[in-house]
Formats: structure tokens, sequence, C-alpha cells
């Protein structure tokens, strides 16, 4: 079976995260990581991305649509109580 | 009552906060998970309005549910349930439907062809040249880039197409399980890695531009 090539290995890098490769396929993966510095550092990119991206802040509600939700649960809740 | 965020762990505390019409258990609720939901939403419909509608009638099934709940899943799991359907009916209404194909984006590579060495090349598939290094603090699993990225990092969330976009900030930042998405936004699991693979891939590149631009305004007399 032919070597994976650097240009096939950076479209499997999700994959290889999220453990969804064969393990024939993983086992070739990272043979090739250990021999390639520019695939080396595409895999520890990509995994400083999903890093840098869980250092965002995750975006609120709105603080109007937030009221809404408050007022909606008032409403509902005196509803109940009748 | 909310004290000190340890009690409302327990779903069955959750449950009967919300049966007994307890505010500040409700309002705990939509600050944890609303933007989650909201997040989720805007992967179904194509606005932030509409899935802000998406997000408020799923609280009020929610509310009018509450008393039927049988704990038979976690409450969250529940919640989010009745948020896909939501979504979905009415991502259907706005005749949204997109063929999968479109959805997942262009079908290109995520790293463009001309990195690589072509067939009658040496070493065909190969990089021309190896991406350069990022300048990162501390090292490990600790490695962190400069403050001034996360600029760079929300522009290019931005950037990418609804699903895409959904996806990525479920998983990546809202640190879902991918199963949690794939429910969240009625996707298979591969479609899921498409959607992630491609989105991620283009947040890097992103950051690729950032420090080469970085890097030859540095070089610069």
């Amino acid at each position: 079976m032919s070597e994976m090539t650097c240009e096939q290995l950076v479209e499997l890098v999700t994959d290889y995260l999220e453990d969804a490769l064969t393990p024939q396929a993983r086992r070739r993966f990272e043979r090739h990581t250990a021999l390639c510095p520019g695939c080396e550092v595409y895999l520890d990119q990509i995994r400083v991305t999903i890093a840098e991206v869980g250092r965002l802040t995750p975006e609120r509600l709105a603080p109007a649509a937030r009221d809404r939700l408050v007022e909606a649960f008032r409403g509902w809740a005196a509803d109940e109580r009748r | 009552m909310v004290e000190s965020g340890t009690t409302l762990e327990h779903d069955a505390d959750l449950v009967t906060g919300l049966r007994a019409r307890d505010e500040t258990v409700f309002t705990h609720l939509v600050d944890r998970w609303g933007p989650t939901m909201q997040r989720a939403a805007r992967g179904h419909v194509s606005t932030d309005a509409v899935a802000e509608e998406v997000v408020q009638d799923t609280w009020l099934a929610v509310l009018r549910g509450i008393d039927r709940f049988e704990g038979r899943s976690s409450l969250r799991t529940w919640v989010f349930r009745i948020l896909a359907n939501t979504a979905k009916t009415r991502g259907v209404r706005e005749q949204r439907t997109i063929p999968m194909s479109s959805l997942l984006g262009e079908g290109g590579p995520t790293v463009g062809a001309d990195r690589f060495r072509g067939e009658g090349e040496d070493y065909p598939g190969g990089w021309k040249q190896f991406p350069a290094g990022w300048p990162a603090d501390g090292s490990g699993e600790h490695r962190v880039l400069g403050a001034e990225v996360g600029g760079v990092v929300s522009s290019a969330l931005a950037e990418l197409p609804a699903r895409q976009r959904s996806v990525v900030a479920l998983r990546d930042l809202h640190g879902l399980e991918a199963e949690e998405v794939c429910e969240l936004l009625e996707l298979t699991p591969g479609n899921q890695r498409v959607l992630l693979h491609r989105g991620r891939a283009l947040v890097r590149l992103r950051l690729e531009d950032h420090f080469g631009a970085a890097a030859r305004w540095g070089a610069t007399p």
C-alpha cells in the first residue's frame, strides 16, 4: 500500500482527532507525522486553532431577548397559578 | 435558589425549581444554555432574529412540558431535543431546505493545491514549503498565541458558512460532544466531521495569514 502524502494527510486531520480513522489509516497517519516536520507542524497548528477558538468568550444572549424570556416566564408562572 | 453555583447541578433540583415557578432557576438555565441554544438554532435558520424566536419558543415549550418531564433523559438533552425540533420546523417553514451537498460547502481541498508538489516533481503531494511555525507562549498543552489573535479567530468564525460556524462554535467554543452537535443540527457523524474540518481549516488559514503578515511587517526595516 502506498504511503499517505502530505496533501492527503491534511484532509484527514479532523478524522484523526475525532478518532474516526480505521486502525490501519491511523497507523499510516501517525507514521507520516512522525517523519514529516511539515505535517507535524500542521497538525499542531490545528490543535492550537481549536484551543484558540475555545479561548473566545461565548456570545451572550441579547439583553432584550433575555428580558423577553423572563417576561414569558412570569406570564407562564402567573397563568399556571390561576 | 441559586447559591454559589453549587446547588443547581442536579437535574432533580432544576426540574423541581422550574415546577415551583422559581425564576432564579429559570434565568440560571437561560444564561447557562441560552448561548449554546442560540448558536444551534442559527445552524437551522437564516437570521439571528429568527434564531432568537426559536430559542424563545423552545423555552415556552419547555415550561409547558416541564410538569410532564419524566427524567428519562437529562434535562439538558430534553431541552436540546425540543430546540432541535423547533428549529428544524422553523427552518423548513423558511423553505431553507438546501441540499446537504451545498451545506457542506465547496468540495475543494482545505489546504491549497499550490502548497504541494505536483505529479511530475519529486515527492508528489508533499509540501513545497513546510508551514511556518507560530509564535506561542508556554509549552505543551498550555501553549497560547498572543491576545491579539482573538480578533483574528472571531472574524474567521464570522466568515464561515452558517452550518460550519455552528459546528465549530458548538464543538470548540461551547465544548459540546460530537453526538450532541449531530442531534442539535440533525447531522450524520460524517457530515458533522466534514463541517468541523472545513471550518477549523479556515480558522487555521486565517491565523497563518495573520502570522505571515506579522512576519513580513516584522522584517520591514
